[in-house]
């Protein structure tokens, strides 16, 4: 766990920073509640939080433009979230009601938007990164200058075909970032118990893909090195990875009662190096935002998740007809 | 406001738990994510976090409470300066019962056991005074695919040697010259990889065709085909689907042995999402595969590499297609019915010829899509015929003539006479041995035994 250096003199606005600190707090608040329907046996099956993670995501998005598209696996609430999907579309998803960005047929797990560009939410561990060089394929083939976020966790970097796609993505040059969230654990098991190599990205230098580690609590940090993978990509360069060191709090989904790392470890990270303290502290530091404007930025997020939260109980279920549908095009 | 702290599910079975510890205590200020109480469920002990902020008012099931069931209120929050005198004494442990979960569900209605029989279209693939020409099944394969990639920039080929090699099996010969490397395309050795890349290329927008070197080579990818092409389109809520073509030689060849000698037909026939054809002939080869590059959905295209050098008579008409889903009458009877597709309709329609010597006339099926079935096809030649014979390569057990069976004894029971035979490859890995290999094959001589079995001759 890189200990978070905060950005010297960060040169960035008051309004960015305040975005970033609405969105990380929109995914943790609205994860916290997830965490609590689940509890009360409103979310069945699966349900994996990023809580702790949030800086990954919103960072890497800072650096997109309309029509760049992204993918990841299961842990996904946080990447829908951040490219804008409604809060109430997906937690009435987790919930399986009819008004759920999948009209409750995906579930946690299977998401997607066509609208902003997200490509899912795969349930296969690894099975999403030859799809994110896909749909970079496809933009390549059109030629439209579009770059494809690919997530996968330190996990998923032990899959075969995270390899056989690396291979092809540098061959091809496709347009691909390679985003990989190391939250240094493949659900139970610690990361020196299942790589290698202590730094995963190095595994791209073996197929020429350039890449680097970047401080996953560190929203500016992440933002900064996203905006040079984007900009490599775009300038026709291939491939790149981007090995943001981060941590979840929670466990690898609901069920998980975490017994592989001590309760310090956790609490450590979450003293130390939480993502929204950091912004926060900038925030307050810089004078950008009085102690009133943050308290009342977080009214309005804990507003926004009630909504959310409420729209996913008053959704009905999805009608008996709909499995039926959406089998075949 | 005092807020309830409900007993948590803490996993995707769990009913009810012990309240093992308590972390805090009444009169406590706890934020969210602090650690409240440890909760045994029947797998582990987890820790139960704070959501919300606040001072514990009340704790209102005692720390070693067992059988508390999900929802009962187990503590109360307050905000600061709230009197939490006036809240209520705590609760006997699993005194309350759930009111959260969903609302009731109304009983489902059941499910269809099988599809209902569609209405038989007997129409004419091509007009019957269309000018013949003798064309092998490979040239209409790449026949087809040249004419869809010269209608539509989005459709690409791509698979191992299609390009410079001009295929390994000669189906992509030409393509290259004609199309340029961008959209016909060499991929490493991996195809799990590649058919994972061509999938997401088709969310991305592109018509992909994905030519396996074989389908047995398939099964590497065949989580990308399943779990990404097939079910994407339902677990999107029908926003994302996956116009794409995985196709290749399919089933034995000859004396390749085990591993590449397996007929696909019956595995991905059992797939919702899928479409699967196995074409026979030259032209439904070539009409099928340009309507399977111009659907919607993800399409496994069966062929087969005995008959690639096959020769058939193909209407010389613009756009040829062949529509999906429709069977093939190849030879109209009244005393038994055929059923295959595929190369088992060489070995269907030998038997019919020698049968017919015989004084029997099979009515033979070419069923040329397996999914979505033509059962209907099927049913309305048993009720003429009252008999029925299944042929195919695959193996016995959960073949594609298993639930033709299972098909036809729902819907046509009464106008059976004799129990269905299916004929199949036999239930071993395929033999290398000449003589062996022979014996593990379906055979026109066991298509003529099981006929005179239904007929009782």
């Amino acid at each position: 766990m890189a200990a978070r250096k905060t950005t010297k003199k960060p040169n960035v606005s008051a309004e960015e920073l305040t975005t970033y600190y609405r969105e990380m707090l929109l995914i943790r608040r609205f994860e916290e509640k997830a965490g609590q329907l689940y509890g009360m046996g409103l979310i069945g099956g699966f349900c994996h939080l990023y809580i702790g993670q949030e800086a990954v995501v919103v960072g890497l998005e800072a650096a997109a433009e309309e029509g760049d598209k992204r993918i990841t696996s299961y842990r996904d609430h946080g990447h829908m979230l951040a490219c804008g999907m409604d809060p109430g579309g997906v937690m009435a998803e987790l919930t399986g009601r009819e008004g759920g960005l999948s009209k409750g047929k995906g579930g946690s797990m299977h998401m997607f938007s066509k609208e902003k560009h997200f490509y899912g939410g795969h349930g296969i561990v690894g099975a999403q990164v030859p799809l994110g060089a896909g749909l970079a394929f496809a933009d390549k083939y059109k030629e439209n200058g579009r770059v494809t976020f690919t997530y996968f966790g330190d996990g998923a970097a032990n899959q075969g075909q995270v390899y056989e796609t690396f291979n092809m993505a540098a061959l091809w040059e496709l347009p691909v970032i390679f985003v990989i969230e190391n939250n240094q654990y493949a659900m139970g098991t610690a990361q020196a118990r299942s790589t290698s190599t202590k730094d995963i990205y190095h595994r791209g230098e073996a197929f020429g893909i350039p890449g680097e580690i970047v401080n996953g609590m560190d929203v500016l940090a992440v933002k900064e090195a996203s905006q040079k993978a984007v900009a490599h990509c775009r300038a026709g360069k291939g491939p790149y990875i981007l090995e943001v060191k981060t941590y979840r709090y929670r466990g690898h989904s609901m069920s998980d009662p975490a017994k592989y790392r001590t309760r310090e470890e956790v609490q450590k990270v979450r003293e130390q190096s939480d993502p929204i303290e950091h912004v926060r502290e900038l925030l307050l530091s810089g004078k950008h935002a009085s102690e009133d404007d943050l308290k009342a930025i977080d009214k309005e997020i804990k507003e926004i998740v009630n909504q959310a939260a409420e729209f996913s109980k008053e959704s009905p279920e999805p009608s008996v007809e709909e499995l039926w549908t959406d089998i075949y095009a | 406001m005092a807020t309830e702290i409900l007993m948590p599910a803490l996993s995707p079975t769990m009913e009810e738990g012990t309240l093992a510890k308590w972390l805090i205590k009444e009169g406590d200020t706890v934020s969210s994510g602090d650690i409240m109480a440890e909760i045994e469920t029947d797998k582990a002990t987890m820790e139960f976090e704070a959501v919300d902020e606040g001072i514990v008012g009340k704790i209102l099931i005692g720390e070693g409470t067992e059988g508390v069931k999900v929802n009962t209120p187990i503590a109360i929050l307050v905000e600061e300066g709230e009197d939490s005198s006036a809240l209520p004494a705590a609760a006997p442990a699993a005194a309350a019962v759930s009111e959260a979960a969903p609302a009731a569900v109304e009983a489902p209605a059941p499910a269809t056991a099988a599809p209902a029989a569609p209405v038989v279209d007997l129409s004419p693939d091509w007009p019957a005074d269309a000018e013949m020409a003798q064309q092998t099944v490979r040239e209409a394969l790449r026949d087809a695919m040249a004419e869809e990639m010269r209608g539509d920039q989005d459709v690409y080929l791509m698979g191992e040697e299609v390009a410079e090699y001009q295929g390994a099996y000669k189906i992509s010969q030409g393509l290259l010259d004609e199309f340029g490397a961008k959209r016909v395309i060499d991929t490493p050795i991996t195809e799990h990889g590649f058919a994972g890349i061509a999938v997401g290329s088709a969310f991305g927008g592109l018509k992909p065709i994905v030519e396996f070197m074989t389908f047995n080579f398939a099964m590497q990818a065949i989580d990308q085909i399943i779990n990404s092409a097939a079910k994407t389109l339902y677990m999107s809520g029908g926003q994302m689907g996956c116009p794409i073509v995985f196709r290749g030689p399919n089933g034995a060849a000859a004396r390749v042995a085990a591993q590449h000698s397996q007929d696909y037909a019956a595995w991905y026939m059992q797939v919702p999402g899928l479409k699967v054809v196995m074409p026979y002939s030259a032209a439904d080869a070539k009409g099928l595969l340009k309507s399977a590059i111009r659907d919607p959905n993800p399409v496994v295209f069966l062929e087969n590499e005995i008959l690639y050098g096959r020769s058939f008579d193909v209407p010389q008409v613009d756009d040829l297609t062949v529509p999906l889903g429709k069977a093939r009458i190849w030879r109209e009877g009244s005393d038994v019915t055929i059923v295959s597709f595929g190369i088992g309709m060489q070995f269907a329609l030998e038997a019919a010829d020698k049968l017919a010597e015989e004084g029997i006339n099979a009515e033979v099926i070419d069923l040329r899509t397996i999914r979505p079935m033509d059962t209907g096809a099927i049913i309305n030649s048993v009720m003429k015929t009252n008999r029925l014979v299944t042929v195919e390569e695959g193996w016995p057990q959960g073949s594609v003539g298993g639930y033709i069976s299972s098909v036809v004894m729902q819907e046509a029971f009464d106008y059976l006479d004799a129990p269905v035979i299916n004929c199949t490859g036999k239930d071993v890995p395929m033999p290398y041995a000449a003589n062996l290999e022979k014996l593990a094959l379906v055979t026109t001589d066991e298509v003529i035994a099981a006929v005179k079995q239904v007929t009782y001759r």
